[in-house]
């Protein structure tokens, strides 16, 4: 193995010692591998599948009213993706290996270069992934923009029908593929290691391949606006499905593709959680953050498959003309519905869980307080993890798929939430007789549980069978789930900047435009989608054009409340530019007083992360505790104590 | 401050918000929640909604008030010492009480649930081909169907089969020779058969008033009951993503008079006689012609065999 993050020596400024061969592909510089290769790879590869599906499948059906034959954009996009992780080099290793040579050494490039490189340190990739996340998150924001700007208006239209609907549906899919990662990819990879007391993840080309899989995936999913969008909304229902244009294959292979990267991610980030735990950090001590990726981390490797080969199922459909999931030749529209779900909730954990772990770092700081209940916490998120894989059917109550089993999914949907409930009885425990210091960090963190209240008791409703017939497939459940996903996991994630950003970069972001940030999102968020319970109580069903006229006042208020939640999404975007680069404050070494192991290395962190692996002492949320031990002995930096206290 | 004096303020300030949310639900709001009493089914459906509001209030008010009393009143700035070491960490009696409330709350919702499901025979929410809560009078409403010229009668059940298709929902009446309408006019005081099929992708029958959602599956027959108790119209939406125009994809439908069903039902009848011979026989489901829309659709056992212009239009030459 030559991983550079196993040798303290011989990292800085990309010299090596060592007289192993480096490969022109990790040579700092212009001719090397790096993004603008990967670009290149990319297009390439997407030309030379075409050319391909066109030469070897010439006479094969054309999709309808599209001029495409199926063929020849899916090996395109095939092709294309292959040709992006060649250019990137994700090949180079595996590739050398099988040819039975010796791979070149692999440099930890330094300088702002190596963003841009296929990166094996977990630190850049942590900080890359914040980049794509972002990138995600704002292109699918634009999207959510012009959807509440076609709903102002129940019958004037800015968008034609057609449109509308792919805008929806775009939306919706990037939103979900970027929430599946959002946490897990940035700030998982970043801080786990450093957490846990590794110099490393367990496995660093994995880890590295999962980014570049999910930027291919971002480039697959948008690929569909130009092959003409897709029709199916997120949930990609057949017979719809296999109706649809070659927009559809941007769909079925982009989900299959982040699907790649999401099995990736979460097998790493298991096997290094379990086998790269230092000395003494034992499971009652590991952070609430690291258990919450850990049940993660389950759940996208058990149910991930699922999605993966729902996506090849589709594929195959449209491609070789196979019928899974086609009612007339033997196959089964309920099958892509079964498999899709089955996937689809614990995908929905997947988006929560990690959100969960963020709150349970951040109130222990914020209160100088213990966690309250850990045990109960973490015992928690591995029951929903758990539980999660038999709930699926509460999405098909009125789908006709077998009704004797409502009851059972009724059970199994209401007994999940008690598990989800623990997060509240760790959370409020800990305000208990607490000293709260109202941080950017700490505010978002009150804020998931302001929301997700709103979000979990919904979904009470939702589950109760009778009641569900009324806000089925309407905006009530699409106000659950934001309440959920936004209000949970996207609140804990800002949260999460804010308190992680100062050791990742080593630069504080300002506090009075995070407050602009906090209270703006904070309200609007509320505002933008408390109305849509009641839009969807009174009758308007999800992803349409138009509605009843006696709810423009409803959509209207919700409309402009969305605008202005747009708008706070500027002030943290300003804010980032503001802190990091025009007007850069220096962080301290540990600016919050945190017990975090996180918080004891070195600022910045250098590249081996511990000068050696620390011996864990205790666990790292002992505040308020006279006399408590320090959180780990650190060997050559001395024994770091405790943080002072209050 | 000792613990009892915080959590004897915190209970007063809940108790009292919870008895005044919960009042307000019950008696301002309760009768206004949807789906509203124009059926029987969408009458359960408004009672189970409000007793899980009842419910949820507390909970959620429980939530609020303690976080805002925290806020408040355990602040930095107000600066008391917060409690640490293994007293701050988990209260044994605290956590079981968690747990345990939570547990018999969650229970209890699904035990309720799941009766309320019952008798109210699958709460109007579509139970596939074999429905196994049906009201009295189903079965008979089955064989009914294919009897074509069994009419109606007060007191009968009525079958009524709803097709779903890109983009609108049509009507057939089984029992008045299968005549086919875009108008859904159902007899008052009579339980509803739904009977809902698409002949292409999923669409899903959302009858909002009568409390009634089914998915419209293509060659299923998804089965929903309700029964009609107050004259009146009521909104149809899809509520399915069913592609470009599923947006516009409503209409609204009207309980009658059983006499004014009755009526109308006989004159649709012999006005669409004409048409209604054009249209293949009365089935649970249909499956589309190979030609799609220019052929007809054919009941299901006899599909035309597969061609894949149908899926993917004509071949086109290379390009
Ligand atoms: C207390 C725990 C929860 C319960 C009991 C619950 C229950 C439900 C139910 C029954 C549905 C189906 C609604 C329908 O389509 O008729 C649903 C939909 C949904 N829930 Fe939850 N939920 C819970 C928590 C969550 C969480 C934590 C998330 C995500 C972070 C989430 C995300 C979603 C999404 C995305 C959908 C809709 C998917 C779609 O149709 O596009 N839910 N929930
Ligand atoms: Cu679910
Ligand atoms: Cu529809």
């Amino acid at each position: 193995m030559t991983i550079s993050a196993e040798r303290p020596v011989a990292t800085s400024g990309g010299a090596t010692t060592t007289t192993e061969r480096v490969s022109w592909t990790q040579r700092p510089g212009i001719w090397s591998q790096h993004l603008g290769t990967a670009i290149v790879g990319a297009i390439v590869g997407y030309l030379l599948g075409h050319w391909l599906g066109n030469a070897i499948a010439s006479s094969y059906p054309y999709i309808q009213n599209s001029g495409q034959n199926v063929i020849a954009v899916t090996l395109g996009e095939i092709f294309g993706v292959a040709g992006w992780l060649l250019g990137i080099g994700a090949l180079n290793y595996p590739l050398a290996k099988m040819a039975g040579r010796q791979p070149g050494k692999e440099v930890d490039v330094q300088g702002w270069s190596k963003y841009f490189r296929y990166s094996t340190n977990h630190k850049t990739v942590g900080l890359q992934y914040v980049v794509g996340v972002l990138l995600f998150l704002f292109t699918g924001g634009l999207l959510a923009m012009a959807i509440r700007t076609e709903l102002l208006n129940p019958t004037t239209h800015y968008f034609s029908a057609d449109t509308y609907i792919k805008i929806v549906s775009e939306h919706g899919t990037v939103m979900m593929m970027m929430a599946t990662s959002i946490v897990v990819g940035p700030l998982g990879n970043y801080l786990v290691p450093l957490m846990i007391g590794s110099r490393r993840m367990a496995f660093p080309r994995i880890e590295a391949f999962s980014f570049w899989v999910f930027t291919a995936g971002y480039m697959v999913i948008f690929s569909a606006l130009p092959l003409g969008g897709f029709p199916t909304g997120w949930t990609g229902y057949a017979p719809l499905q296999t109706q649809a244009g070659p927009g559809m294959i941007g769909y079925l292979f982009g989900f299959a593709v982040i699907g790649m990267g999401m099995m990736a991610a979460g097998f790493n980030m298991a096997v290094t959680i379990i086998n790269y735990r230092a000395p003494g950090m034992t499971w009652s001590r590991v952070p609430i953050l690291v258990w919450s990726l850990l049940a993660t981390s389950a759940l996208l490797t058990l149910a991930t498959p699922t999605l993966f080969a729902a996506g090849v199922f589709g594929l195959l459909d449209k491609t070789a003309q196979t019928a899974f999931y086609v009612n007339e030749h033997g196959g089964s529209a309920y099958l892509w519905q079964n498999l899709f779900w089955f996937f689809g909730h614990p995908e929905v954990y997947i988006m929560a869980l990690p959100g969960f772990g963020i709150v349970g770092e951040i109130l222990p700081v914020f209160t100088r307080k213990p966690l309250f209940a850990y045990k109960v916490g973490a015992a928690g998120m591995i029951g929903v993890a758990l539980l999660s894989f038999f709930v699926w059917q509460h999405h098909l109550y009125q789908s006709g798929i077998n009704p004797d089993m409502r009851p059972l999914f009724m059970l199994t949907t209401e007994l999940i939430s008690i598990p989800t409930g623990f997060i509240y009885l760790v959370g409020m425990g800990t305000l208990y007789k607490a000293k709260i210091r109202f941080e950017i960090p700490m505010l978002f963190a009150l804020a998931l549980y302001f929301n997700f209240l709103i979000g979990g008791v919904t979904g009470v409703f939702l589950s109760d069978v009778p009641v569900n017939v009324t806000v089925h497939g309407g905006f009530f459940v699409l106000s659950h789930f934001h309440y959920t996903i936004m209000g949970g996991l996207l609140f804990a994630f800002m949260g999460g900047l804010y308190y992680w950003l100062p050791k990742m970069t080593g630069r504080m972001l300002n506090k009075k435009i995070g407050l602009w940030h906090f209270w703006t999102m904070f309200v609007f968020f509320n505002l933008t989608f408390f109305p849509m319970f009641i839009i969807g109580l009174l009758g308007q069903p999800r992803r349409v054009f138009t509605y009843a006229k006696n709810l423009q006042g409803l959509n209207d208020f919700s409309s402009v409340s969305a605008f202005l939640l747009g708008f706070s999404f500027l002030i943290f975007a300003f804010n980032m530019v503001y802190s990091l680069w025009i007007n850069p404050q220096k962080a301290p070494a540990n600016p919050w007083d945190s017990r975090g192991l996180e918080w004891q290395t070195a600022n910045p962190v250098p590249s081996y992360n511990f000068e050696r692996i620390p011996v864990v002492l205790s666990d790292p949320y002992r505040y308020s505790e006279p006399g408590a031990p320090a959180v780990a002995d650190l060997g050559d930096a001395g024994l770091v104590h405790a943080a002072p206290q209050d | 401050m000792n613990e009892t004096h915080h959590l004897r303020r915190m209970t007063t300030i809940w108790v009292i918000l919870s008895i005044a949310a919960d009042l307000l639900g019950w008696f301002v709001l309760g009768p206004h929640m949807p789906p509203g009493r124009m059926t029987e089914t969408a009458y359960h459906d408004q009672i189970d909604f409000n007793i899980l509001l009842m419910v949820a209030l507390p909970v959620v008010i429980g939530v609020w008030v303690y976080m805002g009393y925290a806020i408040t009143v355990w602040s930095a700035k107000r600066a008391p010492d917060p409690v640490g070491g293994d007293a701050a960490r988990g209260n044994t009696r605290t956590q079981v009480l968690w747990i345990s409330i939570t547990s018999v709350m969650t229970l209890a919702a699904a035990a309720f649930g799941t009766w309320a499901l019952v008798v109210d025979h699958g709460s109007g929410g579509g139970e596939g081909p074999n429905p196994i809560w049906a009201p009295s009078g189903a079965a008979q409403a089955e064989t009914a169907a294919f009897s074509p010229n069994s009419g109606w009668t007060p007191g009968q059940a009525l079958p009524v089969q709803v097709i779903g298709q890109q983009w609108k929902f049509t009507y057939r009446y089984p029992t008045f020779g299968g005549f086919e309408t875009s108008q859904l006019i159902l007899p008052d005081n009579a339980t509803i058969v739904f009977n809902v099929t698409s002949l292409d992708v999923i669409h899903s029958f959302w009858a909002y008033q009568l409390g009634v959602k089914a998915d419209a599956n293509p060659q299923v027959n998804d089965v929903a009951y309700t029964e009609t108790k107050q004259l009146g119209s009521f909104m149809v939406r899809c509520s399915e993503l069913c592609g470009i125009w599923h947006g516009a994809m409503y209409n609204s439908g009207q309980v009658v008079t059983p006499a004014a069903f009755q009526s109308w039902a006989q004159q649709t009848e012999a006005a669409n006689a004409a048409n209604t011979k054009l249209l293949p026989p009365f089935a649970w489901t249909y499956v589309p012609d190979a030609n799609g829309a220019n052929g007809g659709y054919y009941p299901d056992g006899k599909a035309t065999p597969y061609s894949s212009v149908e899926v993917y239009g004509s071949k086109n030459p290379a390009s």
